[in-house]
């Protein structure tokens, strides 16, 4: 188990004092400068050895991404650092505790990641719903202004600007380039790629796109050394990690651990188990709701990284692990998670945009046993129509619950077919209300 | 989603308050010259909590002349952005998260509540102080189920105490912002299993 | 250039293209609904998949790829595509399936039918079956003009319409509202379009979602005669199919002409089918105690003949319309030449061109393709939206690609791009030529009408040439110097030289009360001729040339007739006969010819192809089709050496309302639509 002195988040329930004071009692913003002094490709090393892989989901080297970021500056084409902080990945809740909790981190992390890629504005983008996560976020950002830590003429010698966005409820905006298009005032639709960001990104000018953790654990990494924090998880699946737990555990919560912590640990030691005994574990989705759910006895004691959880099909993405019992209607479930798919499509792409709808509709039939068996391999064949032929992820994200879902728990589903096939009736199962 | 058309009913005209006036030009410095039209997520977000929390035609014209952008830009937004109420809504909105974390601890018998004491979705009960919408996850996962009513979530929910709550918001009584079991945020129920070295078990947070 | 290989077969391409650009010119097929030429690349229909070796295990977007985005393989080989494979077979049909589960099975009572996108498609690279098994999606249709209907279930949200109106024609009228599988086409609130070009939508659509309103269910398209002419509602002579069923034109389609129009036409252009047959003049007319009765050929004939000897020459005059073809003006100045008069004029609106200053003085002479060459560009009273909007969309898309300073003197109009305003009339020029802002060394001066059409309009001609010459407008490898011409047959007719000889009267004496006895007006409508002459109107509609006349000769329409016609660049160009003109209505260099032989006198021609060789004999310029002819800029030298002492009067516009310039637009029901809607804006905007 981790360690509190290896915990990078020592804020994270807010039970300390979230005032500026507070954060540099815990350390933050200690000596700051001496960081930056490393100069740009000293951190940049630092966070490629550190081992760091991208907090929102796909994992990609944290260190790597920065140093796509052109050496020289244009000033008619100034660098950009954007937060992502549009956490709506469902299962996902560990953002917000940062920026309303341990805001700080952040805010020096953006000093630095920014100082590192030659931005001197930076945005943060939340999510419209996180209302009171804005507030406490630019409040924090204003103390930080007010104790001249960032801004134009600020005592790290490095102008920088840290501005606060919103959105207004669109999952899709999560994605890196249909963020930067909703900050650019249009919807939230992803664009071609290439361009890549680091290229054409906000305003046509340079840009990266980090989750809220990956920038905020920065700061701690570059301060106690790569090797502290490659020495903890497994190779390639380095560090500490917030993990959020939801669902059938008798105490759900947020916490951070080291990478690779078995999920039986994991939930014994923070959640108090699963309800009912791990024998009453039915299923697992550990990364939030695009990956693929893993059954029970494959996870159980299965160690909670980035390649353990793809040798099963599955993924750690954001680490939002959502455990199901054996009271759990899976078929359901899983229905309920393309029915988010559906809604927050955001209609560009042909496959996601006709094929998101046909496949909640068809699950949702299976969940109420109204289908034949023949559809599943059907159901199957469209997800497969959906993944890998869209601009971005989100018809992957689509695709994947339901090939878990037919992976695992065929046998389910022809079971609910063979049931309302016996006892045929009009009623409609409840999956969302329309 | 279903398809979302502007309410029938329209007010004739909308006008910022200077309050927002003011606001809205400061805000818009935060953004590089001649990229104002970054602002109009905000803006029509300042319009719709001016305006009882919808937001109605004139308003997505007035951002639309505010910004320099053209009506059918501003339409976009407004129609792709599900928290821009395009109707009006009760007096306290509540938006219930159903997706499956939520779903998985119990978010149908809230559901159920909310059929039995305000009626349908998207329908403002008869006293005007109430409608509600079930939302995609609203990122509060570790306490669900949650809802969140105007501003603010409520976390931790159980039909009793989400009834109580209701009850409160509708006499007018306060309430509790976030867990309504007591909980200071994610942390587990009960004593802490980390950063006990800074806080002890945790308890007293919890208590307070 | 860059090599690449396209399902073995090797190519060169520039490296910017795309891999479907790189496939095509390799010979192969790749099925398409969002990509398009001209407009920016969307990439979401997934329909031109294709795969790439050595690339990511999925298939690619052909259409979003640059070809210098692929890596080369080991040692350098080149980089290799497929659009045949399995993946690529399989990913297709997907996409399909896709495309059709939502799609309504309605192609029987589908005007699209027979020319449609998907349709097309689904039967090359689609299944044979559907798997779908739900309800489809109805979608409410919306309204969004008097020109397109839409028919939105059918959308397959590729949004050409909303890139095309965003991009090409400057107006952002459509957008894509809502999001998913609830995303809907429309205008704002379904308001009708503001464009002068959204009839184009209707091309770009590749299924029946927005079709053309006039043409509901009127014909499927296997059943058209296709003509390939050119069009007359404005000076630049863009190409346009006209497409008849029988005797009847129905529709108007724009051809490809990457010189003149590229591939849009204006709603004009478009739309003005229906006044070819309303109103028309379909047999001679006499006027009889004050009415108009009808006559036979040989009576009016008579009755002109009888008049025209009766009358002396010097009382003799001729007026020529805007949409007359160089055969028709030909015979007319012969004709009126050989009785003797020298009072004859193309130019009813007043402009004061004149052939006398040198061909290159009346010319567009950057050309229109030249817009996309300039460096900076200075409007003279002139609205080329309205003027030309297809010239004006040429412009908007130079202006995109940035670095292109547009000014504007006169009517202070939104022309879709940004400009500056330097000032409404002839002082703001002066100032202009005094003190341009420098650094322009393709600079084009766009003279409009609204400019020349004025007494003034010489001195205005001197400073604009002066503003050419001394601000970048003129130099060994550039000439900037364009006149925007808004009649079709002005710049045939200054070639021509129908211009007031030694003492004849110019159009407006001539159309004075008591000036002359006997005018011959060819299709002149936008002038009012004062009471006293016998007026004889050839022409086509029952406009205001007919109601003045004493006799009317009935004519054929610019889709009825085999004429040339020279555009604003000098460009000489032929429309060809697609339908017959109405009733006992002939083809005017015939009635001209005819009415010769009636005076006694006939023209040295029994045909159009003498007629053309005679013409040609005169000038050989005019019968080299698709070629602009010499324009020396010499010319413009002396030009601006002429006296510039202008007047103050602000600059009016040469057109004051798009949808009504000439007879046709004016008997057409949709251009009425078309205008009145128009006015309706142009009153709440002054609310």
């Amino acid at each position: 188990m981790l360690a509190d002195k290896d915990r990078i988040f020592t804020n994270l329930y807010g039970i300390g004092d979230k005032s500026l004071a507070g954060a540099r009692s815990r350390g933050a913003w200690d000596n700051t400068k001496a960081l930056l002094e490393l100069g740009r490709d000293k951190i940049i090393q630092e966070m490629k050895d550190s081992g760091l892989r991208g907090r929102g989901g796909a994992g990609f080297s944290t260190g790597l991404k920065w140093s796509f970021m052109p050496k020289t500056p244009d000033p008619l084409r100034p660098s950009y650092l954007v937060i992502n902080a549009d956490e709506s990945e469902p299962g996902t809740c560990k953002d917000r505790e940062i920026m309303r909790n341990d805001p700080q981190t952040l805010i020096e992390g953006a000093l630095i990641a920014s100082f590192a890629m030659g931005a001197h504005a930076s945005y943060i983008y939340v999510r419209g719903e996180f209302i009171a996560e804005r507030i406490a976020l630019q409040k924090a950002i204003d103390e930080a202004y007010d104790a001249k830590l960032i801004g134009k003429d600020n005592i790290h010698g490095y102008p920088f600007d840290l501005y606060v966005h919103h959105g207004a409820g669109a999952y899709i905006c999560g994605e890196e380039t249909a963020l930067i298009e909703s900050l650019e005032g249009k919807k939230g639709m992803p664009r071609l790629k290439p361009p890549f960001p680091a290229n054409v990104g906000l305003y046509g000018c340079p840009t990266t796109v980090n989750n809220v953790e990956s920038i905020a654990v920065a700061p701690t990494i570059l301060r106690r050394g790569a090797s502290w924090f490659a020495g903890i998880g497994k190779p390639n699946n380095t560090g500490t990690k917030l993990f959020s737990i939801s669902g059938h555990v008798n105490k759900p919560c947020n916490v951070e651990e080291a990478m690779s912590i078995p999920f039986r640990e994991l939930i014994d030691r923070h959640c108090g188990g699963v309800r009912g005994g791990s024998d009453n574990l039915l299923a697992v989705i550990p990364g939030g709701s695009s990956v693929r759910l893993v059954p029970a006895d494959q996870i159980i004691d299965c160690p909670m990284d980035f390649d353990s959880l793809v040798k099963l099909g599955s993924g750690l993405g954001t680490a939002a692990v959502i455990v199901m019992d054996k009271s759990t209607d899976i078929i359901r479930a899983i229905a309920r998670i393309s029915y988010f798919y559906k809604h927050e499509s955001c209609g560009q792409c042909t496959p996601c945009r006709e094929g998101t709808g046909w496949m909640w509709r068809v699950v949702t039939r299976m969940a109420e046993g109204r289908a034949h068996k023949r559809e599943i391999d059907m159901l199957f064949d469209v997800s497969k129509q959906i993944e890998g032929h869209t601009i971005c992820a989100l018809g992957d994200a689509a695709a994947w619950p339901i090939q878990g879902l037919i992976n695992h728990f065929r046998g389910e589903i022809e079971k609910r077919i063979d049931r309302y096939a016996a006892n045929p009736h009009p009623d409609p199962v409840r999956v969302a209300a329309e | 989603m279903s398809v979302r058309r502007l309410a029938e009913e329209q007010p004739a005209s909308f006008e910022f308050t200077p309050e927002n006036k003011a606001w809205l030009e400061a805000q818009i410095a935060k953004y590089p010259d001649g990229r104002q039209a970054s602002m109009v997520v905000p803006a029509l977000w300042q319009a719709q909590k001016q305006n009882d929390y919808w937001l109605p035609q004139k308003a997505i014209e007035k951002v639309a002349d505010t910004l320099g952008m053209p009506y059918i830009r501003v339409l976009e937004i407004a129609t792709f952005y599900t928290m821009f109420n395009l109707e009006p809504v009760g007096k306290f909105y509540v938006q219930l998260c159903g997706t499956t974390p939520c779903m998985l601890r119990g978010s149908d018998e809230l559901i159920a509540v909310l059929e039995r004491r305000v009626g349908p979705q998207r329908h403002v009960s008869a006293d005007g102080l109430f409608s509600w919408l079930e939302v995609e996850c609203l990122g509060a996962c570790c306490n669900a189920p949650m809802v969140q009513i105007n501003d603010d979530y409520y976390e931790d929910l159980t039909a009793e105490n989400f009834e109580k709550l209701l009850d409160d918001l509708a006499a007018g009584r306060p309430v509790k912002i976030g867990s309504q079991t007591g909980r200071v945020s994610s942390e587990p129920e009960g004593a802490l299993t980390s950063l006990t070295s800074f806080y002890g078990d945790g308890a007293k947070a919890q208590a307070e | 250039m860059t090599r690449i290989l396209v399902d073995g077969v090797e190519v060169d391409v520039p490296a910017e293209y795309t891999l479907l650009q790189a496939c095509e010119e390799a010979g192969a097929e790749v099925p398409r609904f969002c990509f398009h030429e001209r407009l920016s690349i969307a990439g979401n229909c997934r329909m031109c998949l294709v795969e790439v070796k050595g690339g990511p295990p999925k298939p690619q977007a052909s259409c979003a790829v640059a070809v210098k985005d692929l890596r080369p393989g080991p040692d350098g080989a080149p980089p290799e595509v497929f659009t045949k494979t399995p993946m690529v077979k399989k990913a297709r049909e997907g996409v399909m399936e896709f495309l059709l589960v939502n799609h309504p099975l309605d192609c029987p009572i589908c005007d699209q039918g027979g020319e449609c996108d998907l349709q097309d498609q689904a039967l090359a690279f689609g299944g044979d079956s559907s798997r779908y098994a739900e309800n489809k999606r109805a979608v409410e249709d919306k309204y969004i003009g008097p020109l397109v209907k839409t028919a939105m279930t059918r959308c397959i949200h590729c949004t050409r319409c909303v890139r095309f109106t965003a991009e090409i024609a400057g107006t952002s009228d459509m957008g894509a509202v809502g999001r998913g599988e609830d995303m809907e086409i429309t205008t704002y609130l379904q308001t009708a379009m503001t464009s002068e070009l959204q009839g184009n939508v209707t091309d770009l659509c590749p299924v029946g979602a927005l079709l053309p309103k006039p043409q509901n269910f009127r014909a499927r398209p296997w059943e058209y005669q296709k003509t390939e002419t050119i069009d007359v509602q404005d000076a630049l002579g863009s190409a346009i199919r006209v497409d008849a069923r029988g005797r009847e034109v129905i529709r108007i389609l724009p051809r490809l002409n990457e010189a003149v129009n590229e591939e849009w036409i204006s709603d004009k252009t478009r739309q003005v089918v229906d006044g070819l047959k309303a109103q028309r003049l379909d047999r001679p007319y006499i006027r009889e105690n004050g009415r108009l009765r009808p006559a036979s050929w040989q009576e009016a004939l008579a009755a002109v003949a009888a008049k025209t000897k009766a009358t002396k020459a010097e009382k003799i005059g001729a007026l020529v319309g805007d949409l007359a073809a160089l055969e028709e003006i030909f015979a007319l100045k012969l004709l009126v030449e050989g009785l003797g008069s020298a009072n004859l004029d193309a130019r009813q609106d007043g402009t004061k061109l004149d052939p006398r200053f040198g061909r290159a003085s009346y010319l567009f002479n950057a050309t229109i393709a030249g817009v996309d060459e300039a460096d900076s560009l200075l409007i003279v009273g002139s609205n080329p939206r309205k003027e030309a909007p297809v010239l004006n969309a040429r412009i908007r898309k130079r202006w995109l690609k940035g670095h292109f300073p547009i000014s504007v003197i006169g009517e202070q109009a939104d022309l879709t791009y940004d400009y500056d305003y330097l000032g409404a009339g002839p002082d703001a020029l002066a100032r202009f030529v005094e003190s341009a802002p420098t650094g322009s060394a393709k600079r084009l001066v766009l003279i409009g009408q609204g400019a020349l059409a004025r007494p003034d309009g010489r001195a205005i001609l001197a400073l604009a040439a002066q503003a050419a010459k001394k601000h970048g407008g003129l130099s060994d490898a550039w000439n900037g110097f364009s006149v925007l011409h808004t009649a079709a047959s002005r710049v045939g007719a200054l070639d021509l030289g129908f211009t007031p000889g030694q003492g004849g009267l110019d159009a407006a004496d001539i159309a004075k009360a008591g000036a002359l006895d006997l005018v011959f007006n060819l299709g002149a409508d936008e002038i009012a001729i004062e009471p006293g002459a016998f007026v004889v109107y050839i022409g086509t509609h029952g406009d205001k040339g007919a109601h003045r006349a004493d006799v009317i000769l009935p004519g054929a329409a610019y889709t009825e007739k085999f004429g040339l016609y020279v555009n604003t660049e000098g460009r000489v160009q032929e429309a060809l006969r697609a339908t017959f003109p109405p009733g006992d209505a002939r083809e005017d260099w015939a009635i001209l010819r005819a009415l010769s032989g009636a005076l006694g006198a006939p023209l040295p021609f029994d045909s159009q192809k003498q007629l053309r060789a005679k013409l040609g004999e005169a000038h050989p310029h005019l019968l080299r089709l698709d070629q602009i002819g010499s324009a020396s800029a010499a010319d413009l030298e002396a030009v601006a050496l002429q006296p510039a002492t202008a007047w103050k009067d602000d600059f009016a516009p040469a057109i004051t309302d798009f949808y009504l310039t000439n007879p046709i637009a004016r008997a057409s029901a949709t251009m009425a639509e078309c205008s009145a809607l128009a006015l309706d804006r142009l009153k709440q905007a002054a609310e």
